[in-house]
């Protein structure tokens, strides 16, 4: 027991060294664009289908099941305000960063920790080029800008599947639908929750390149890198969005 | 270094005319631990320019340790490694990488990028490296020349899984080309491969030192290897350099750590 939490603490301190290498070396030369660019491609573009599926199914359920609670208190034209601001708020960043987390944090993980494993690593150090700027700072980069993108992508379609709902069931216009919602929602609405989902995807890259660069154990330590990058992300995603809706919270009592 | 040791390496005849060339690699009294795994015990060993030497020793007795000191990808915890008349602990980043440059390492499973194509492995040495090599707007004559070298001119624009194993040590040993090094460290560079290709890959070293006069250091378990291609053999027990000398004077020891290596 008193083993395992020294190791927490341990994993702790060597995380946030990461990090701090992470941002020294994020502004020294030379800059890594072609790399960043695919990255964002393969982190971004490549979840897009997840992330509008997934959003979509949530904007229906969310809808379908406050339907009848709404109806029996006569609130349901209150819906549209109510998924608003949920999914915006809450829901959309909390689950697109899940998603990444299981998709981006445990590639990354697997793909790190293979390329550590089988030497590609010490190869292009001994070629001269950084690896840490290559592979590391490129890819926290890439999540930090694309999950923003992402939440703002899946919260459209999360709120389209319940506009759907709506149009089906309640005979709401999609236009009647989307002016309700974004008169309900304010920039005190949108703004935490985009700066949340930057955290966010700093998260899931820091942790999935993390704990790939330092696999250890041969191609076990790949599943294990994989594996435990997407359950460190998911649990500091909950720390993050506790930390930022403590925060924001001072913000509206102010 | 116990009696035993000493008694072992007095016994083999070093090769002194080997010490009037100019020395590329000195490595002296380099220690390395892993917690409590004692690798590397104070090893020491020189190596000329054009030398071609092997280094033998059973596995995990600390070979791979020692050439990746060179490089600086494992640091030593005590001891002096010069390389190119410069001091590796006291480089800093850039200097160090400028060094890399005059080093090339083949790695024991080829170490190619596997989400790049073969051309894109042979560039990406030259990414960081265009002063050396003066103007790099066609890069694709040079990866060519170095794939031609070892035969493999037709793979250019093929993925690393596309390769069989042999053409991956040989895409590999064209990548430790394409920055024209003055020292190759080949970390078993046979292992894993039958035996017409490894002895491919030997004719391959030995061609490429015939070439360029490159300087060698061959870590290896492969007897026939170090038989082809050394000049000077060094045996790496217990993490020092247990005994030295040719591959016939090594082959002709009786002592029984020696002997035991070159039992068929």
């Amino acid at each position: 027991m008193t083993k395992s939490i020294k190791q927490f603490f341990i994993q702790i301190g060597d995380l946030s060294y990461f990090a701090g290498r992470f941002f020294k070396e994020v502004f020294s030369l030379p800059f890594e664009f072609r790399e960043l660019l695919r990255q964002c491609y393969q982190m971004g573009v490549r979840s897009l289908f997840l992330v509008g599926l997934t959003g979509f199914i949530i904007g229906l359920v969310l809808t379908l099941q406050s339907r009848p609670t709404l109806i029996e208190f006569g609130a349901v034209s209150w819906m549209p305000n109510m998924v608003g601001i949920s999914i915006v708020r809450e829901i959309g960043p909390v689950i697109t960063a899940l998603i990444c987390a299981g998709r981006i944090a445990s590639g990354i993980g697997a793909e790190l920790g293979s390329m550590r494993v089988t030497e590609q690593i010490d190869a292009m150090e001994v070629s001269g080029t950084n690896p840490f700027k290559y592979l590391v700072v490129t890819r926290i980069l890439a999540t930090t800008l694309m999950l923003p993108l992402l939440v703002v992508f899946g919260d459209l379609i999360a709120l389209y599947g319940s506009a759907l709902v709506e149009n089906i069931k309640g005979d709401v216009s999609f236009q009647l639908y989307f002016n309700t919602v974004f008169d309900a929602l304010n920039w005190g609405d949108l703004i935490p929750a985009t700066i949340k989902s930057f955290f966010f995807g700093f998260v899931i890259g820091l942790v999935g390149c993390y704990k790939g660069y330092n696999s250890t154990k041969g191609t076990a330590g790949v599943g294990i890198a994989a594996n435990t990058a997407v359950v460190m992300a998911s649990l500091f995603l909950f720390i993050v969005d506790f930390i930022a809706v403590f925060v924001t919270d001072i913000f509206y009592e102010l | 270094m116990d009696k035993t040791n000493s008694i072992a390496t007095n016994n083999i005849q070093n090769v002194e005319s080997e010490r009037n060339r100019k020395a590329v690699i000195r490595i002296k009294n380099v220690c390395k631990s892993f917690g409590n795994n004692h690798v590397l015990n104070g090893f020491n060993m020189d190596l000329y320019e054009g030398e071609n030497v092997v280094v033998m020793g059973k596995s995990g007795s600390g070979k791979s340790v020692m050439i990746k000191c060179l490089v600086g990808l494992v640091w030593p915890d005590s001891g002096y490694i010069e390389v190119m008349g410069k001091e590796i602990s006291t480089l800093d980043r850039q200097t160090l990488d400028e060094l890399r440059s005059d080093i090339g390492f083949l790695f024991q499973g080829s170490a190619l990028y596997d989400s790049m194509t073969v051309r894109e492995n042979l560039e990406f040495p030259l990414r960081r490296h265009q002063k050396k090599l003066g103007n790099l707007s066609d890069t694709s004559t040079l990866v060519l020349e170095a794939l031609e070298n070892v035969g493999l001119g037709h793979t250019m624009d093929l993925m690393p899984t596309e390769l069989s194993g042999g053409m991956k040590r040989r895409v590999a040993l064209a990548r430790t080309l394409i920055l024209k090094p003055k020292i190759i460290l080949y970390d078993e560079p046979t292992s894993g491969l039958d035996p017409i290709t490894a002895k491919e890959i030997i004719e391959l070293m030995r061609s490429i030192q015939k070439k360029y006069g490159t300087s060698s250091i061959i870590i290896t378990h492969d007897v026939d290897c170090a038989r082809v291609i050394s000049e000077r053999m060094i045996l790496l027990v217990d993490g020092i350099n247990y005994a030295e000398g040719s591959y016939a004077q090594l082959s002709a020891s009786i002592d029984p750590k020696v002997e035991a290596f070159f039992k068929k």
